[in-house]
């Protein structure tokens, strides 16, 4: 101790702490050097990048079609939502439409796929502040949602469900039948997790007035999502700029007041209720509609089925071709941009005119919401950053691609 | 899908835009509903900031940065921003073209957020930002070399990682395929491939 004697008291406050990469409130592979003065934060520096796979370079290599499934790995939460974009920017350069069947059952699961990414998020986030229980129960609803995957798809997580030009099969009514079962059960056990967090004294502690984020900051920074509404701006992509059938459905926008960790908790658990309506308005309109072509019928997007291709050898030429060549797409560039559970995932594809893609740019929203944390952070107390990272809800499959 | 009232009014900002700023606007056209302004690289900063205080455009929120590489091309590399305006609703994509070795003014100094898309465009391409206040590589490998996303940088890489269990730590090795990598070419002959057919030289040969 005696050798130490001359360090001043203040110098001895400051210290450097390094946090992760494996650490269980980094949310993935978060490596964060913090610079404290006592308990106090005054620098944050993120080290991104490790679970960097190089997905831009992968797509270049790829036909479109192929190209598609990286896309589920990127927010692995909520990997249909991602699809979602890949497959509007292909569209839009293919100047296809989709067929309304498809469009309905996208929105359906683009839904679905929101109440797994906000499931998921508040619950962890409830995690990192002490809460044990919330999370088994959430993810009790998720696993449900999980098998609503699988049972459309084949698969519980990296779906590939989504095609250019609609979606891959249609869903069989029983299926359809248990989703709309699911959908009346669930604001119950909403409510039953509510009442778990809303107004826990220590949860509240812990997250009001923490974070706090301004209209300043959000047109800094670029922030999307609920970064945005959480500070009482009702801004959502599928109600400004909509894409799909959102136009013409009924659905409200929750904001927040003070954009603190607590008003995001609160924005996020009312977007799952109205993720909900919207799924039953889908399953509505799919029952009074009836049954339709989910791919492009007779174009070049959709595989011949197969019985045809028992008969026809043009069918299987075609089927040939579009599994090894895939499909050309035409000269032009693109930026389609769509309202993802975390907020604006946007895709910028340029296309030479071949069947792959010349550059696909991924503007994941977790990027710039992340790189904030510094501006966001800074003179909160160290407990505080496992609270804001939580609460900016940070997959990072889409931060490092 | 986009009104003709909408895309006459972003055609309208286009021109707005255009005339405003005419050192920096080389054109600017919409495009499938969206609004693309060619501009100079040298007037970036002055033309960004433009866009984002103008009454009219009111491009506040900062979307994206990326490159593009074009190995033909002179000035070889093509950087893009995105814009967006959430009062007015609307978006802007401005596209610069730069090579190796000259910088492009960096736009941190207008949006804190541009600091981690110009590193990783730095880092994915190599393309140099002039008063970048942290130029630091940020996705790749601690000392990684070379630049990924370059159209001349192989897919697979230089150099793979393995756990080595006789040296108990990770070792770096050069990049061994048993097999060549194998990128087929899918564009068939009867469409896209227009220049040159395999084969083709055969005809050309003189006949001995």
């Amino acid at each position: 101790m005696a050798d130490t004697a001359h360090i001043s008291e203040m110098e001895d406050r400051k210290f450097t702490l390094n946090f992760g990469p494996q650490h269980p409130a980094a949310h993935g592979v978060l490596r964060m050097i913090l610079d404290l003065d006592g308990e106090i934060v005054t620098r944050v520096d993120s080290h991104i990048g490790l679970l960097h796979r190089g997905t831009e370079k992968l797509l270049e290599y790829k036909t479109f079609l192929q190209g598609m499934p990286y896309f589920d790995r990127l927010d692995y939460c909520s990997p249909m939502n991602q699809e979602h974009a890949w497959c509007l920017a292909v569209e839009k350069l293919l100047a296809v439409d989709v067929p309304r069947r498809a469009s309905l059952i996208r929105v359906l699961y683009s839904e679905l796929g929101r109440i797994m990414s906000h499931l998921l998020n508040v619950t962890t986030q409830i995690l990192d502040v002490g809460a044990l229980t919330p999370i088994t129960w959430g993810f009790e609803e998720r696993e449900k949602l999980c098998v609503f995957y699988e049972r459309a798809s084949g698969s519980r997580m990296h779906a590939a469900y989504f095609r250019p030009g609609g979606v891959h099969q249609d869903l069989p009514q029983n299926l359809i039948d248990d989703i709309a079962e699911w959908c009346d059960q669930f604001p119950g056990k909403l409510d039953q997790i509510e009442s778990l967090i809303t107004e826990n004294r220590i949860f509240k502690q812990r997250n009001v007035d923490i974070g706090l984020v301004d209209e300043k900051t959000i047109m800094e920074w670029g922030f999307s999502g609920v970064m945005v509404r959480g500070s009482g701006f009702a801004w959502d992509l599928r109600r400004s700029q909509p894409y799909e059938c959102y136009s013409e459905l009924d659905f409200k926008i929750p904001v927040g007041r003070n954009g603190d960790n607590y008003d995001r908790y609160v924005c996020r658990m009312e977007e799952m209720r109205e993720s909900v309506k919207i799924m039953q308005q889908c399953i509505d309109l799919m029952s009074k509609e009836g049954p339709g072509p989910v791919l492009v019928p007779g174009s070049k997007l959709a595989p011949p089925r197969r019985a045809e291709m028992k008969n026809s050898m043009e069918a299987l030429i075609h089927h040939f071709k579009l599994y090894t060549e895939g499909f050309h797409v035409p000269e032009g560039e693109t930026y389609v941009a769509i309202e993802a559970p975390k907020g604006e995932f946007g895709v910028y594809l340029v296309s030479d005119g071949t069947n792959r893609p010349y550059r696909a740019k991924i503007r994941a929203p977790g990027y710039p919401h992340l790189q904030a944390m510094d501006h966001l952070s800074k003179g909160h107390m160290l407990a505080d950053v496992s609270a804001i990272l939580g609460s900016l809800d940070i997959v990072f499959g889409e931060i490092d691609r | 899908m986009m009104t003709t009232e909408a895309i006459e009014a972003l055609r309208e900002l286009g021109a707005h835009i255009a005339t405003r700023q005419p050192d920096a606007v080389k054109s600017a056209d919409v495009i499938l509903g969206e609004l693309t302004v060619l501009a100079e690289r040298d007037h970036i900063v002055s033309l960004l900031r433009f866009l984002r205080d103008d009454q009219q455009c009111n491009f506040e929120t900062f979307i994206d940065v990326c490159g593009v590489d074009y190995p033909e091309r002179t000035e070889r590399f093509e950087v893009v921003y995105h814009l967006l305006s959430m009062r007015m609703n609307h978006r802007v994509r401005v596209r610069i073209s730069t090579d190796e070795d000259t910088p492009v003014p960096s736009v941190v100094g207008l949006w804190p957020a541009a600091n981690w898309f110009e590193r990783e465009a730095f880092d994915m391409y190599g393309i140099q930002f002039s008063d970048h206040p942290d130029l630091r590589r940020i996705l790749t490998d601690y000392g990684f070399e070379g630049y990924p996303l370059r159209k001349d940088f192989p897919l697979t890489g230089h150099y793979e990682v393995r756990y080595d269990d006789l040296e108990k730590r990770v070792v770096y090795e050069p990049v061994e395929l048993p097999q060549e990598y194998r990128n087929f070419d899918f564009l068939s002959p009867w469409e896209g491939m227009t220049s040159h057919i395999p084969g083709d030289e055969k005809a050309e040969e003189p006949s001995e």
